[in-house]
C-alpha cells in the first residue's frame, strides 16, 4: 500500500499523520520550501468555538469536533495553545436576537459553555472593551494556537512514524489505469507508486485535481490583511474579540496571539482573478483593520506598537462550505478542498473523517499498526523554562545560554534543533522558534540567524534563503 | 545558577555603557557590564567611518577606533565584563538581576544600576506600507553589520528610506562596494541627517535626495524587485499623480531609531517626546540607584554626547553604591515653544548641567532661552536633525532653586 498526500499545509499534515496510523507507505508532497507556509502561515490562528457556522454544513460538522480534539493533539505535538475563550459584542438591545441566534446555533452545532452576558460583566472581564457595547456571547472554548507549528509538527510525528516529507516538489499528473491512479508525478521528474492520492493542496485543490482530469468546484480566493501588534498591547484584550457576524464573514477581530502580541484583522475580500501568489498589503486594507480595531477596543491602533503588516489567502467557493469528496471518475483520488475558515479549527476531525471513512470508500484497506507512536518529543524554549531550569539546561549545553532572539528570548541551542527539525530558511527558523516575530522583526538577529543555518547546514550564507526560492539574503562576498 | 555580587551593574556594553563602566570603576567601585555580542563596542563597531571622538577624545576616529580605546582604558579598571549574555529578569527596586550567557545563568545583585540598551531601528512592519513581502527590506545597520562585519553585500540595486544618518551613510558605503544606489527618499521636505553626510555621503557621489516624497509600495515575489514612491504634501499624504517604480532588490530603511525601554518601562518614567528614560542630569531615572545613559534616554547625534552622559552616569552610580551620593535639590525641566527632543528631564543640583535639544521644526534664526536661569543662546540656522547642546556650571544653576523649575523653549 501506497498513498500520497499532495499539500504539506495544516490539513495535509494532519491527514498524512493520521494514514500513517495504518500499514502503508505514505508520502507528503509539499511545493514550496516548508510545511505550513501557504494558507495556514497567515490567518487568525483561532479555534473557533463553532456557533457561527450553519448548522448541517460540513463547517459545522468539523468545527466543534475538531475544536474538542485541539487539547490531545496539542499535547501529542507539543505546539502552544492558549484557551483564551472568545466574545462575540453587540451594541443594543435589538442585537440581541442575533447573539442568541447564535446561542442557538452554537447548541445545535454540538458547542458547549455558550452565554450571554450584560455590560457589567463584560467590563468586569474584558476592562478595555468600547463603552459602545452592552452585550457579548461568552464562548469559553475558544483558542489560539500557532497554525504552523500544528502542521510542522503533525509532518514531524508523520516522518518519525516512517513517513516520507518532500518538499520543493510538485505533483504534476500521474498514470491512470481503470479508473485509479496508480502513480503520480512530480515535477522532478519522480514517479510514486500510488494507491491512493490524497489532494489537499489548500489554494490549489481545484488545480491539482484538473492534473488528474477530475471537476472540483471552481475555487474563489478571498483575501484577509492583518496587522501584528507588540505585546504591550496584550494588556489590553485578554479574550479573542469579534464584532456581529455579517453575511462577509465572522469581521475583523482583535486576536490576543500565543507568543503574548496582538493581532487585528482581517479584511475580506474576494480577489478578481485566481492570484495565488497576490499576499500583497493595501492601504485600505490596513486602515480598515485599523478601524476596527480601535472599533472594539479604544487605545489599540496605537502606531507604536505596530510590528508587522501582512496578508493571506484562503479558498473558497460558491457553496462556501468544505469541499470534501472522493472523486467520481477516479476511485481512489480524494479531495479536501476549500477549507476556508474555521479550516483550521476542523483540520484533526477532518482527518480523522476522510481516514476512517472516505478512504475505506477508495478501496483501500487500512490496517491499524501497533507501533505507531503519537507523541514527538517537546521542544526545549527557555522563554517557558524557570531560571534554574535553563541554568541546568545551559550547564549541559552553553548554546541555551547564548541568546539569538533577544525580543522573544530564543536560544542559540532552539535554532540549531530547528534546523535538525528541518527549517532550511530564516522563516522557517522563524515560525519553529518565534525568533524574528518580536519588536525588532530580526533587525538584530536575522544575519545570525541566516550565518547558524548556512553553518548548521555546511553552506554559504549566499545560499540561505529568507523564505521562499528567490528571496536571496546576500548576493556576494564583499572581499574574497 | 552562579550567585555574583557586584557595586555597579551596567547593562549593555556600548558607548555609553563603556564609558559608564570605566568612570564608575575610576569612581573606586567594582562594575559588572553586561553585553550582548561576544565583544563590547555595541554599533561602533560596524561604524567604520570616521567622524567619532571629536569632543570625547579631541581626535577624530573611525567607530571601531573608539570601541578599542574604551575598552583598552576599561581593561585597566575593576570591570567584569560578561559577554553574549542576556538579562532575563531584572529587579530595579532589589538591584537583582537574573542573567543567562553561555558561560551559565548568573543571579546578580548589585548596588547600583545603570541601563545602557542604546536604541533599536524602527522595523519595515512598522510603517504598514503597502505592497506584499518579499526579502531584501531591512533596516540600515542591519545591511551595515552584513557588509561591515559579516563580509557580504545584502544587495545590488538599493533604495533608501529615510535620510537619517546611517541610511546616508550606508548609501555612500554600498556606492563604494559596488552596490548601485538609485536615491534616498525622505518624507520631511529637510533632510534627517547632518548636513556634514548629505554633503560627503549624497552629493559626493551624486546620489539623488528626493524630499518630500516616500515609499507607498513594494513589490516582488521572492526577493524584493520594485519600490513605488510618492511625493507628500505637508502631512505627508502621498499625492496623487505623482506616483512612480523604481527597479531594486534591496530597500534600505533609516526610518528612525527607538530607544530601548520596553524590559524596563514598567518600572522606569519614560519622556513622552524622548521615547526614552526619563533622567537627571547625572542620568539617575525615576528610581533610586538606576540609571540611564546613551540612546535608550534620546537619541544623540553623537557618540561623543552618549559617551560624555555615559560617563557622568557612571561616576553617579558608582558615588550611589558607595553611600557617598550627593544627589542634591532635583529641579524639573519643562519644554517651551519649539522644543522637541529635551535631555534631562530633571536638574540634580549638585552636577553640572549639559542640556541636549532638538527644535520642532527648522528655523532661520532663533534663541535658546533657558527662562529661570536668565540664560540666552543664539544661532543662525537650526534644524531638528542637528542637536543643540548648552553646557552650564553647577554655580550657576542657584536661581532654580527659588523658582522650582526650568522652562527651556525657542524663539
Amino acid at each position: 500500500m501506497q498513498a500520497v498526500v499532495v499539500g504539506g499545509g495544516v490539513v495535509g499534515s494532519l491527514i498524512a499523520r493520521e494514514l500513517s496510523r495504518y500499514r502503508m507507505k505514505v508520502i507528503l508532497v509539499e511545493k514550496s520550501e516548508d510545511i505550513g507556509q501557504g494558507i495556514t502561515k497567515a490567518n487568525s490562528a483561532i479555534l473557533h468555538g463553532g456557533y457561527d457556522d450553519p448548522p448541517g454544513s460540513l463547517r459545522a460538522r468539523f468545527c466543534a469536533a475538531g475544536n474538542s480534539m485541539f487539547k490531545k493533539l496539542s499535547e501529542e505535538l507539543k505546539f502552544s495553545v492558549r484557551w483564551t475563550g472568545s466574545i462575540v459584542v453587540a451594541k443594543n438591545e435589538s442585537d440581541l436576537p442575533k447573539l442568541k441566534e447564535l446561542l442557538e446555533n452554537g447548541v445545535k452545532n454540538g458547542v458547549q459553555d455558550l452565554r450571554i452576558v450584560g455590560k457589567n460583566e463584560l467590563k468586569k472581564l474584558e476592562p478595555h472593551i468600547s463603552d459602545d457595547f452592552n452585550f457579548a456571547l461568552f464562548c469559553d472554548s475558544a483558542a489560539v494556537t500557532e497554525p504552523w507549528m500544528v502542521a510542522i509538527a503533525s509532518a514531524m510525528n508523520f516522518a518519525a512514524n516512517g513517513g516520507e516529507v518532500i518538499t520543493n516538489d510538485e505533483v504534476v499528473g500521474g498514470n491512470i489505469v481503470q479508473g485509479k491512479v496508480v502513480e503520480v508525478h512530480l515535477r522532478s521528474g519522480r514517479r510514486i507508486k500510488s494507491d491512493l492520492v490524497i489532494n489537499a493542496a489548500g489554494l490549489f485543490f481545484e488545480e491539482v485535481a484538473s492534473r488528474f482530469g477530475i471537476d472540483a468546484p471552481k475555487v474563489k480566493l478571498r483575501k484577509g490583511e492583518y496587522i501584528l501588534l507588540d505585546r504591550k498591547a496584550s494588556t489590553f484584550v485578554r479574550r479573542i474579540v469579534f464584532p456581529l457576524p455579517t453575511a462577509e464573514g465572522k469581521g475583523r477581530l482583535v486576536v490576543p496571539t500565543v507568543d503574548g502580541g496582538v493581532l487585528l484583522g482581517p479584511t475580506s475580500i474576494e480577489l478578481p482573478g485566481f492570484t495565488p501568489e497576490d499576499v500583497s498589503t493595501t492601504d485600505e486594507g490596513l486602515v480598515s483593520v485599523r478601524n476596527s480595531g480601535e472599533y472594539l477596543i479604544p487605545g489599540i491602533d496605537n502606531p507604536v506598537w505596530y510590528i508587522k503588516s501582512f496578508a493571506g489567502l484562503r479558498p473558497e467557493t460558491d457553496q462556501k462550505d468544505f469541499y470534501i469528496k472522493r472523486a467520481e471518475e477516479i476511485k481512489n483520488f480524494i479531495t479536501v478542498g476549500a477549507i476556508r475558515s474555521p479550516g483550521l479549527t476542523a483540520a484533526p476531525a477532518i482527518a480523522e473523517y476522510v481516514v476512517s471513512k472516505i478512504v475505506p470508500e477508495a478501496e483501500v484497506n487500512l490496517v491499524e499498526r501497533d507501533d505507531f507512536v503519537p507523541v514527538i518529543e517537546e521542544r526545549e524554549r527557555i522563554k517557558e523554562i524557570t531560571f534554574e531550569g535553563v541554568a541546568q539546561l545551559i550547564e549541559r549545553h552553553p548554546e541555551y545560554g547564548r541568546i539569538v532572539c533577544q525580543c522573544n528570548e530564543v536560544s542559540e541551542a532552539e535554532v540549531i534543533q530547528a534546523v535538525r527539525d528541518g527549517a532550511r530558511t530564516v522563516d522557517g527558523v522563524k515560525f519553529r522558534t518565534r525568533a524574528g516575530f518580536g519588536r525588532c522583526q530580526g533587525g538584530f538577529c536575522s544575519w545570525n540567524i541566516a550565518k547558524i543555518i548556512a553553518r548548521e547546514l555546511n553552506k554559504d550564507l549566499r545560499d540561505v534563503r529568507q523564505n521562499s526560492e528567490g528571496s536571496w539574503v546576500v548576493d556576494r562576498k564583499v572581499r574574497q | 545558577m552562579k550567585r555574583l555580587i557586584t557595586d555597579v551593574l551596567v547593562i549593555g556594553g556600548g558607548a555609553a555603557g563603556m564609558a559608564c563602566a570605566l568612570s564608575a570603576a575610576k569612581t573606586g567601585v567594582e562594575v559588572t557590564l553586561l553585553e550582548r555580542e561576544p565583544v563590547v563596542g555595541g554599533v561602533l563597531n560596524q561604524c567604520i567611518h570616521n567622524g567619532f571622538g571629536l569632543q570625547f577624545y579631541q581626535e577624530e576616529l573611525t567607530g571601531p577606533e573608539f570601541a578599542v580605546r574604551l575598552q583598552n582604558e576599561m581593561n585597566q579598571e575593576k570591570v567584569t565584563v560578561i559577554g553574549e549574555s542576556y538579562v532575563r529578569e531584572i529587579d530595579v527596586i532589589k538591584k537583582r538581576a537574573l542573567v543567562l550567557s553561555p558561560l551559565g545563568a548568573f543571579e546578580i545583585f548589585s548596588k547600583a544600576v545603570v541601563i545602557s540598551t542604546g536604541a533599536r531601528e524602527r522595523p519595515f512592519g512598522s510603517l504598514l506600507i503597502q505592497g506584499d513581502r518579499p526579502s531584501g527590506i531591512m533596516p540600515a545597520g542591519l545591511a551595515q553589520r552584513y557588509v561591515n562585519l559579516e563580509n557580504y553585500l545584502p544587495s545590488r540595486k538599493a533604495v533608501v528610506l529615510g535620510s537619517g544618518d546611517i541610511g546616508l551613510i550606508m548609501a555612500r558605503r554600498l556606492t563604494l562596494e559596488g552596490v548601485e544606489v538609485v536615491g534616498v527618499v525622505e518624507r520631511m521636505p529637510y533632510p534627517g541627517g547632518l548636513t556634514r553626510n548629505i554633503v560627503q555621503c549624497l552629493e559626493d557621489y551624486e546620489i539623488p535626495l528626493l524630499l518630500s516624497t516616500t515609499v507607498t509600495k513594494v513589490l516582488g515575489n521572492g526577493r524584493l524587485e520594485e519600490i513605488e514612491i510618492s511625493e507628500v504634501d505637508e502631512s505627508f499624504v502621498p499625492i496623487p499623480g505623482t506616483s512612480r517604480r523604481l527597479k531594486a532588490d534591496t530597500l534600505i530603511l533609516s526610518a528612525g531609531l527607538l530607544p530601548q525601554v520596553e524590559d524596563f518601562d514598567n518600572d522606569l518614567r519614560v519622556d513622552p517626546i524622548n521615547k526614552g528614560f526619563l533622567v537627571s542630569n547625572t542620568g539617575e531615572s525615576s528610581i533610586e540607584g538606576v540609571f540611564a545613559a546613551g540612546n535608550n534616554v534620546a537619541i544623540f547625534d553623537l557618540v561623543d554626547y552618549v559617551a560624555a552622559e555615559g560617563w557622568i552616569a557612571g561616576r553617579h552610580a558608582a558615588l550611589f553604591a558607595l553611600g557617598e551620593s550627593a544627589s542634591g535639590d532635583r529641579i524639573p525641566v519643562f519644554r517651551g515653544e519649539n522644543v522637541g527632543v529635551l535631555v534631562p528631564g530633571i536638574v540634580d543640583m549638585e552636577e553640572h548641567l549639559r542640556l541636549y535639544l532638538r527644535l520642532r521644526k527648522p528655523m532661520n534664526k532663533g534663541t535658546v532661552i533657558l527662562k529661570e536661569l536668565d540664560f540666552e543662546k543664539a544661532f543662525s540656522y537650526g534644524v531638528p536633525s542637528e542637536m543643540i547642546q548648552i553646557a552650564m556650571n553647577k554655580e550657576k544653576l542657584a536661581p532654580l532653586i527659588g523658582a522650582g523649575r526650568l522652562t527651556v523653549e525657542v524663539r
